[in-house]
């Protein structure tokens, strides 16, 4: 049994490496290539259509203006922008953390998810605009308000996914875990929790993105009576004050936030399962 | 454990199996096993040979019927001393953890430390092949390394009875021949039990010291053939003529028993 010859070389040692690709053939260039091409194209349409038909600034002004603004205010846009992501981050733990431990409890036991799913569903259809009013109302604290605001809509995904990862055993290995009598406790730590990776990361990812909108939401609900220091707030002041400029560039620091937070969530769900699951590993 | 040679591995005493809706997957079966024996349960699907499999390792309980490990019920098979090991068809290998991390797995849930769990994993790797992987993923080896990667996990217990469910139905012929000749080695020196599902009755001959076969729809024992043929078998065997003569008498059995269809023995 010692002496066989391997059926199959294994890929990570396979014939020597060829030459590199060219630059621009390489997935990862293309990634970040072709999506900065459109960019660049898109703002220089917008910047020559601005020019060429003279468009007022105050309803559309020119991405050289909105650059130029983003500098200028840039301790009043930063200052805000360190207040929404303060408030994001925090739903974004927060529902990070509830959801898990929710998930965790309806994969105890049926009868917790029958009797507290509908509710979990309830939470997420309900749009939270409409809702935001009065969590502003009973919570004192603004910035504690706004971040149940945003708790609450980035709470559902993660719970959904999660349950769904700890559901996702492969049948055959808890067969092969039962065989061996493994414990609860073991078969949720060495086999629910490392299924649920994968699903659990898909939903940290959609939370994210969701957590920014809902703090976003919140603050417009709250509006001049909140906080009055975030994003949201520079955008509607710059709306009653006509000064479009600043109101795009605030447009632009959130664009840009959500991008960064979805794309940092894509790198740790690499980071954490890339050499295993199929959905993160590089084929080819 | 002098004095135990006598007693044998597996005793199955009219144990049956009827689903709820009363599907009877599994008439009355009677079959006893010995020490060192090579039991093959070959049959086409719907026989109920891997039920019959699942409930002599405990993982179906049997809707009638006693079973005796040892001569003891199969939760208390510790007591005699005695360890089983299960292989299933599929490699069932955690993808997250490394070959040698999947190898230790029943030695993690059973509380061995990691001071003697270690060198157990590697003998046991070594033993098929795999002692150069141990650090390599599942996903990055064959079909036929992550089976054999499986069957490490399942020697590495040091069991005396291993109850394989198809292990090699999903790989190709040539690896399945190579994976067969391996297994019936490993047999002969750890002086193995083994019951062997398959539906091949060429495995059956290449690797059974006694092949069971049983017939579909219901699911019911046949009759029991032996292989009275020297071990260790080369792959000479398998173009012998005694081995010719042993597939045409289980060929002659299942086509008894299936009424002649042919389409029973894919």
């Amino acid at each position: 049994m010692n002496t066989m010859a391997e059926t199959k070389p294994v890929p990570s040692d396979a014939s020597p490496t060829p030459a590199p690709p060219p630059l621009l053939a390489r997935a990862e260039v293309q990634r970040i290539f072709y999506p900065s091409l459109v960019a660049v194209l898109l703002i220089g349409l917008w910047q020559w259509w601005v020019t060429a038909f003279e468009i007022p600034r105050f309803l559309v002004p020119s991405p050289l203006l909105v650059a130029q603004t983003l500098v200028a205010d840039a301790g009043l846009l930063f200052g805000a922008l360190f207040t929404t992501l303060k408030i994001t981050v925090f739903a974004f733990v927060c529902a990070t953390v509830l959801g898990v431990l929710i998930a965790f409890a309806f994969v105890q036991s049926r009868i917790i998810e029958t009797a507290l799913f509908p509710y979990a569903v309830l939470l997420q259809v309900t749009p939270i605009v409409a809702i935001a009013p009065l969590i502003i109302i009973w919570v004192k604290s603004p910035t504690a308000s706004l971040v149940i605001c945003a708790t609450l809509v980035a709470l559902f995904p993660i719970i959904a996914n999660t349950t769904l990862g700890l559901r996702s055993v492969d049948p055959g290995l808890m067969s092969y875990f039962k065989l061996n009598r493994a414990s609860r406790l073991q078969l949720l730590w060495r086999l629910r929790i490392p299924s649920a990776l994968p699903y659990f990361f898909g939903g940290l990812r959609i939370s994210s993105g969701l957590a920014l909108i809902g703090a976003v939401v919140a603050e417009f609900v709250a509006g001049t009576g909140g906080t009055g220091t975030g994003l949201a707030y520079q955008i509607l002041q710059s709306g009653y004050q006509l000064n479009i400029p600043r109101m795009f560039a605030a447009l632009l620091l959130i664009t840009v936030t959500g991008v960064l937070l979805f794309a940092a969530m894509a790198w740790l769900s690499k980071w954490a399962l890339g050499s295993w699951h199929e959905s993160e590993a590089n084929h080819g | 454990m002098s004095g135990t040679a006598s007693v044998p591995a597996v005793e199955v005493l009219s144990i049956e199996k009827t689903y709820p809706n009363g599907t009877q997957a599994l008439l009355p079966v009677n079959l006893t096993v010995q020490e060192g024996e090579f039991v093959t349960l070959l049959g086409p699907s719907g026989c109920g040979k891997s039920t019959l499999l699942k409930m002599i390792a405990g993982l179906l309980e049997p809707s009638n019927g006693r079973l005796l490990l040892w001569r003891k019920p199969v939760e208390q098979i510790e007591s005699s001393g005695h360890r089983l090991s299960f292989v299933f068809q599929e490699p069932t290998l955690m993808p997250w953890a490394r070959v040698q991390a999947n190898v230790r797995l029943p030695l993690d849930l059973a509380g061995v430390p990691a001071a003697e769990s270690g060198p157990r994993v590697h003998d046991a790797l070594a033993m098929v092949g795999l002692d150069k992987f141990a650090g390599h993923l599942p996903r990055e080896l064959s079909g036929g390394m992550q089976m054999r990667v499986s069957i490490a996990r399942g020697l590495v217990t040091q069991p005396t009875l291993l109850l394989m469910d198809e292990p090699f139905g999903a790989l190709d012929e040539i690896t399945r021949n190579k994976l067969d000749s391996d297994l019936l080695e490993l047999w002969q020196k750890k002086k193995l039990t083994v019951i062997f599902v398959t539906h091949s009755l060429y495995e059956a001959v290449y690797l059974s010291t006694r092949v069971v076969v049983m017939a579909a729809r219901p699911g019911r024992l046949i009759e029991e053939l032996r292989i009275d043929e020297p071990c260790p078998r080369g792959p000479e065997f398998r173009v012998s003529t005694a081995f010719s003569r042993h597939a045409k008498r289980l060929q002659d059995s299942l086509l008894r028993s299936s009424g002649g269809v042919e389409g029973a023995l894919a």
